[in-house]
């Protein structure tokens, strides 16, 4: 009887977790979408803690609440400091996965070893191993997201280095095999910590050599493999509702890093094994170019004579935290009439949907936020391109520099428009270590400094002419 | 288009690769005596939760693409709170009659989930509440 009840919670549980993800298609039913998660997972917990088998509520009760006491600061963190809570978020979807799997192993190992079947075994071992690497590798890309100092920010590389990991992928992978054959043997209960052990290291190794700009695609594999983690322990505990969860979060994460990997038009390969960051250097030299400057009252002039605006934000525009100041921007050019729009490269930021979150926190309109492919054919009838922050994804070389770490990026094309405005901070190469084509270009003028106190710089010009002394 | 974006899939359909071996390589243990009887006291049915999973994989993947380019980064963080599903194997392995070492794993794992669950619905909120249109954020222009 109970038992029905559960199994009937868990399949509109599983009901409500599609409804929520289907609704967050448009921002205007997407709150509803979370209410529907919350109910779904609400379900699925008490259904839980009903059934029979659940004898011990203490540590339940504590660990819910310390869940609780973790969780709500988590959840306070400013919008830009979303991507390494996310990351961490993973680690922690990664150490459960990987906690429940080795508990049922020594479990099964001490009561019931019959119940330790192949299938089983083979699900166990792929949820340590999932679960484990993502714990590690999310940790690390944390750290690296909140530029922790003893982790390194640009990608670490070293001879052999793919050599290495394959190794360790192959060891885990034959060291899991002998565990499934044999998953009673008298090494089998010292063998299984080699595993984890192999599968911690591999997610350390794995993320080291990545760089910030390949954050949003590494972000999004690893939701993937939180996710398929949790498919793996619904194997190994022959529950269907942690199946159907853990696959819709592994298909979203997939999605999410098909889309990025689209977007720099790389594939997961060399993400993963491609260590951005090394080729270019050879690059290096070649003729000086120079930059054009202008001030804040050259520019101000400039965008005022205006019809259409467009601003590319970046990851530059999340560091200085400029966003507030570019709706005081955007206010005061709507007020004169002009239009802005925002163009969003979907790998802008440091992780999927990053620059949308961060504009819609500064009461920015979404209707304004323009993806990419919708804006470029818009982009000759631009009268000022405003670039915050952002640099590969402008970088016209994409299109034509076959020496190009970015050749074959789909990019903004901020060079279309008539005139372009580039706030930078200093004047070295951006984040890849590329030069960029565009600030070199016969329309583009350079705002050097802070996009922060260059911004306030130009609200503070439009703003004088409209205060009347 | 297609094709290139499945090729590229490659490295990420590794785990299915494996679960299907796995499931090749199951009669193979069935011949150990001892194991023999006893995987038949206890045998799962392995092939409706494969059908579970693949259709489940299916729904997820035609909901998500129409998901909105605006809302990836919330996407993110309720995928996150809603596959912290393992608060369903966690609270099993801590509330169940075993030894202490096994529930306190349970009890670690079920803490990880909770803050995933609470955080993850939390942030989600938070950020959408902030997308709004034109007309509703309120007057314009505050000068």
């Amino acid at each position: 009887m109970i038992l029905s009840f559960v199994q009937a919670a868990y399949v509109l549980a599983t009901g409500l977790f599609v409804f929520a993800l289907h609704w967050m298609n448009t921002p205007k039913t997407a709150r509803r979408g979370v209410q529907a998660g919350v109910a779904g997972m609400a379900l699925a917990v008490l259904a839980t803690w009903a059934q029979p088998g659940v004898v011990h509520h203490g540590w339940i009760v504590l660990a819910i609440i310390a869940g609780f006491v973790v969780g709500i600061p988590l959840a306070m963190v400013p919008l830009t400091a979303v991507p390494q809570r996310t990351a961490l978020s993973h680690a922690f979807g990664g150490l459960a996965a990987g906690l429940v799997g080795t508990a049922k192993y020594y479990l099964w190992l001490g009561e019931g070893p019959e119940n330790l079947t192949a299938f089983r075994m083979v699900a166990i071992i792929l949820e340590i191993i999932l679960g484990y690497l993502t714990f590690t590798g999310s940790l690390l890309a944390a750290g690296k997201l909140q530029e922790v100092k003893w982790i390194p920010q640009r990608p670490v590389t070293y001879p052999g280095q793919n050599l290495i990991n394959l190794l360790l992928a192959a060891a885990a992978i034959v060291a899991g095999g002998a565990l499934a054959l044999h998953p009673t043997a008298s090494w089998a209960p010292q063998l299984f910590p080699v595993i984890i052990a192999l599968a911690l290291l591999f997610g350390v190794l794995l993320i080291i050599p990545i760089g910030g700009a390949d954050m949003p695609t590494v972000i999004a594999i690893l939701n993937s493999y939180a996710g398929l983690a949790a498919v793996a322990m619904g194997f190994v505990l022959d529950n269907k509702l942690l199946i159907t969860a853990g696959a819709l979060d592994g298909s979203s994460g997939l999605i999410l890093a098909i889309i990025m990997c689209k977007a720099m038009n790389r594939s997961f390969t060399n993400v993963l094994f491609g260590a951005f960051g090394q080729v270019q250097q050879l690059k290096a030299g070649g003729e000086q170019k120079q930059y054009k400057g202008e001030t804040a009252e050259g520019a101000a002039q400039i965008l005022e004579q205006a019809s259409l605006v467009v601003i590319v934000p970046g990851y530059g525009m999340a560091v200085a935290q400029a966003q507030h100041k570019i709706r005081e921007l955007y206010d005061q050019l709507k007020k004169r009439g002009i239009s802005v729009k925002f163009a969003i490269h979907p790998v802008a930021g440091r992780m999927p949907g990053h620059m949308n979150v961060l504009l819609a926190e500064a009461d920015i309109p979404y209707t304004d936020l323009v993806e990419m492919d919708e804006i470029n054919p818009d982009m000759p009838q631009c009268d000022v391109c405003l670039v915050v922050g952002a640099n590969d994804v402008v970088n016209p070389a994409a299109r034509f520099d076959k020496s190009s770490p970015i050749y074959g990026m789909p990019i903004i094309d901020a060079d279309k428009a008539r005139t372009v405005f580039a706030i930078k901070r200093s004047k070295n190469p951006g984040f890849a270590g590329i030069d960029n084509e565009l600030y070199f270009a016969e329309k583009t003028w350079m705002l050097f400094g802070d996009a922060k106190n260059v911004i306030g710089e130009l609200v503070k010009q439009f703003a004088g002419e409209g205060g009347m002394h | 288009m297609q094709r290139r974006v499945f090729t590229r899939l490659a490295p990420a359909a590794i785990p299915l690769v494996l679960a299907a071996t796995s499931l090749a390589a199951q009669p193979q243990v069935v011949d150990s005596t001892q194991a023999a009887a006893a995987t038949h006291a206890v045998a799962v049915d392995v092939w409706p939760l494969v059908y579970v999973f693949v259709l489940a994989t299916f729904i997820g993947l035609g909901v998500i693409r129409r998901v909105s380019r605006l809302l990836h980064t919330p996407l993110m963080s309720i995928t996150n709170a809603i596959s912290a599903i393992a608060v369903v194997g966690s609270i099993i392995v801590t509330g169940g009659d075993y030894p202490t070492p096994i529930r306190a794993m349970g009890a670690i794992a079920l803490f990880a989930s909770m803050t995933n669950i609470v955080s993850g619905f939390l942030i989600t909120d938070r950020m959408l509440k902030m997308f709004k249109t034109e007309e509703k954020s309120g007057p314009g222009g505050r000068s």
